[in-house]
């Protein structure tokens, strides 16, 4: 039995998605990203002198600050902060730039489901803009699980409500490679297969886990193939105007 | 793995404790090639686990839980409220995770600790979507008013693996929450009713008992939960801070009494989580779980 979803799409299909770098003049990379109706805007100001407190001065530190649309900040604020932290720091080569700080700044312009991964992509796409280094993308998606069992892909937000559980799941991007034999491989897996970030709402079983993140897979490969043609495209249009 | 020849020269020369200090990931990686922990214990062994109920004479339900060093003091106090118009039947839970300064070395009075808000929002979440409390078994008279429950978690002493102290005392302190008799007196409003006094014996028989004696909640789908570390191959289960700090990446599996997931939280860290690794961390919260339905089953029997 297929899902009906309100806006006529298949289970699998995300919402359109759009991708602007370089909007804003001050921040070192900014970047816009939209799913459908919920747009995030992210900012990147670094690297800067100097760590904060209690962090590691022989590493790279970074440090997120989360504008909600509205109202003040508060716990959830405080969760994505830390977690877009921890899932920034793993991506990033920390050793180049040692006892520095980079502050991502994240405002969300509009919530329309699925907010956390598009704040996550945005970011990406800001650290790419400001050129921080990184060993590969987050490439962020929200899986949600239906009653009967179905995983559907980037819910809106009465999708969202609805669904008995949802995960919002990171993994890193799919690699192009030159070889036949594709990307590395690492314990029997290739390497885009392993999960950065997980955060799960809702009760559901194991196996249904482990179908939502088969299908995540799935969607990061077509969100993969988003950023190199934005990212290529953009080069191409600034090389041909330098 | 071959040690390079400056920390093999100085290993042989220095203090355990010195080198602990100096090569932390290297003391560790010793002590994991031989399967291992510095407290001996085996990779997927939590450390040992003590709940206590009813410390807090005040509250009407509180528990303390030690997960080895760890030490979480949950107390529940119930006040009663109006509920909103779109849940007439429901009560509320309100749940505040603290960190105060005595837990750690790195909390100071007056910069609330990163972790705790996180934390806090993150038990709300899973006790919530867990299904372990049925919110209309909080409602006194429908669409007037429900009991609000006020959970305080307060951490005494923060040695790793924070989440899953603070989950153990929270379910431990609703099953020993008791909710206090109240009453519906002539203007409509509920009373509490302390009882012991004979003139107000003879009130209680004039007002409405609302509920006759005091009364327990039932807990279905109680959430049990393991956080373990993922380094290279090894998986290694309830993290002390030492290791945590070393070691960055973190899973939490949240596991209900049916064996249904009821939270998989990782977030970010240096190593990637394959399904293998997943569903050995899975598998380590199963037996977790056994053993603290066990223990919260010996609670409740004392």
């Amino acid at each position: 039995m297929e899902i009906d979803r309100v806006d006529g799409r298949t289970p699998n299909q995300l919402r359109p998605l759009a991708c602007s770098r370089n909007i804003l003049h001050r921040p070192h990379g900014s970047a816009s990203w939209s799913q459908g109706d919920t747009k995030v805007l992210a900012a990147v100001y670094g690297p800067k002198a100097g760590t904060k407190k209690n962090e590691n001065a022989e590493k790279a530190c970074f440090e997120v600050i989360w504008k909600p649309k509205t109202g003040q900040i508060g716990k959830v604020e405080k969760e994505c902060e830390m977690i877009l932290k921890r899932t920034i720091q793993s991506i990033c080569v920390l050793t180049v730039n040692p006892n520095t700080t980079t502050s991502v700044i994240i405002q969300v312009v509009h919530d329309d489901g699925s907010l956390l991964p598009c704040a996550i992509n945005a970011a990406c796409a800001a650290l790419v803009d400001a050129g921080i280094p990184m060993k590969h993308l987050a490439v962020a998606i929200c899986c949600c699980l239906a009653d009967n069992g179905y995983v559907v892909l980037d819910p809106n937000k009465l999708e969202e409500k609805k669904m008995s559980a949802f995960a919002y799941l990171v993994f890193p991007n799919t690699t192009l490679s030159v070889l036949p034999e594709g990307s590395s491989v690492a314990e029997g897996e290739p390497v885009e297969h392993g999960i950065i970030t997980s955060v799960t709402h809702g009760v559901m079983s194991v196996d249904d886990y482990f179908l939502c993140v088969e299908n995540g897979h799935a969607a990061t490969a077509s969100l993969s193939a988003f950023f190199r043609k934005n990212f290529q495209q953009s080069q191409r249009d600034s090389s041909k105007a330098g | 793995m071959g040690l390079p020849d400056s920390s093999q020269d100085l290993s042989t020369e220095m203090e355990v404790d010195a080198f602990r200090r100096i090569f932390p990931l290297r003391f560790f990686e010793r002590h994991l090639s031989e399967s291992l922990r510095p407290d001996a214990r085996p990779l997927g062994k939590a450390r040992d686990t003590i709940v206590n109920p009813g410390l807090v004479s005040t509250a009407d339900g509180s528990a303390l839980a030690k997960i080895g060093s760890t030490t979480m003091l949950a107390a529940i106090r119930m006040e009663v409220m109006t509920p909103s118009t779109d849940s007439p039947d429901e009560g509320c839970i309100a749940l505040e995770f603290h960190m105060p300064p005595i837990c750690s070395p790195t909390v100071r009075p007056g910069r609330p600790a990163d972790a705790a808000p996180v934390i806090s929002k993150r038990l709300t979440d899973t006790i919530l979507s867990s299904g372990m409390i049925d919110l209309k078994e909080l409602c006194l008279v429908s669409g007037k008013a429900a009991w609000m429950g006020y959970l305080d978690i307060y951490c005494l002493n923060a040695d790793g693996a924070l989440f899953d102290a603070a989950l153990l005392s929270a379910v431990a302190a609703f099953s020993n929450l008791e909710i206090p008799v109240v009453a519906l007196n002539d203007n409509g409003r509920i009373v509490a009713i302390s009882g012991g006094k004979d003139e107000d014996n003879a009130s209680i028989i004039e007002k409405k008992a609302v509920n006759k004696e005091k009364r327990k909640l039932t807990l279905k789908n109680i959430p049990f939960s393991l956080t373990c570390i993922l380094h290279k191959n090894y998986i290694l289960a309830d993290p002390t801070t030492e290791e945590e700090s070393i070691m960055d990446t973190l899973v939490t599996v949240v596991l209900d009494a049916s064996d249904q997931l009821v939270s998989l939280y990782k977030s970010g860290g240096t190593v990637l989580a394959y399904s293998s690794a997943v569903k050995s961390c899975v598998e380590l919260a199963r037996k977790r779980a056994k053993e603290l339905k066990q223990i919260l089953g010996e609670m409740d029997i004392d």
